[in-house]
């Protein structure tokens, strides 16, 4: 599943830069096919955020985000080699996790 | 309040005990934590409501970045800052969107205030940012010209 997530983590002077981007559909409920049928809501709920184990950022999501969603986010107090993992949940119960070391910026 | 406050607490003890064991939160779960009656409501009060902000003061310590112009709303960056002490959590919304809730990052010690992403938008309209600091909310947000529908 860690092909589902792409990461990299880069400690630059005191904040860590953390930028994400995972594979996947994020359908709405609301588009319809070729076949013009509705494609059935599909779309990650939750994303959990950890720096050596220890949650920093969770976020919820609704059916807005984009598809194969994209995230920067900035972390503090990490240093090189601290592991930083992501996870996802969404509405059908599929997840994907991926951790990296972060490396210098 | 206090019990989604509570709530959230449970959850990321239980993701922590969840990533430690290597096992995966199950559906039932998540379907506890999720904030439903927010992410489907079809109006921005009605998300608002969910959100359980009774008001929102607009702030000058809130930048939210997004273009002027979007030739295709089914991808839209948005950059939020916030330099309010004792951010908590920072919401996206949209109010034209069929749901306007897009997201709610909530953040725990370790992390910044700052978040970028990628959104759609059904049309031109205000990206708002709602701003969660102990029990009060901030705003601030950023009008973006949308020449595509990108809610399909």
């Amino acid at each position: 599943m860690a092909d589902n997530i792409k990461m990299r983590a880069q400690l630059k002077g005191d904040v860590t830069e953390l930028k994400v981007l995972m594979t996947h559909p994020m359908e709405t409920g609301r588009r319809k096919n070729d076949l013009d049928e509705v494609v059935p809501a599909h779309f990650i709920q939750l994303v959990t955020i950890s720096l050596n184990g220890n949650v920093v950022t969770e976020a919820q999501w609704g059916t807005g985000i984009s598809k194969n969603p994209y995230l920067t986010l900035h972390l503090r107090g990490a240093k090189v080699g601290d592991m930083v993992a992501v996870v996802w949940h969404d509405n059908r119960g599929q997840s994907a996790r991926h951790e990296i070391a972060v490396t210098a910026g | 309040m206090k019990g989604t406050a509570m709530k959230r607490r449970g959850f990321i003890l239980m993701t922590g005990a969840a990533l430690l064991s290597g096992l995966l939160l199950p559906l039932r779960a998540l379907a506890a934590v999720w904030n439903k009656a927010a992410f489907e409501a079809t109006t921005l009060a009605g998300a608002t409501q969910g959100l359980q902000v009774d008001k929102e003061t607009p702030s000058a310590d809130i930048t939210v970045n997004a273009p002027d112009r979007a030739e295709n709303g089914a991808v839209v960056q948005v950059e939020v800052i916030s330099r309010i002490p004792g951010t908590e959590a920072i919401a996206i919304v949209v109010e034209h969107n069929p749901t306007p809730l897009i997201a709610n990052f909530m953040f725990a010690k370790g992390a910044e205030p700052y978040v970028v992403t990628r959104i759609k938008m059904a049309e031109t309209a205000e990206v708002k940012a709602i701003v969660k600091v102990g029990s009060r909310y901030f705003t601030a947000g950023k009008q973006v010209e949308v020449l595509e529908n990108g809610c399909g």
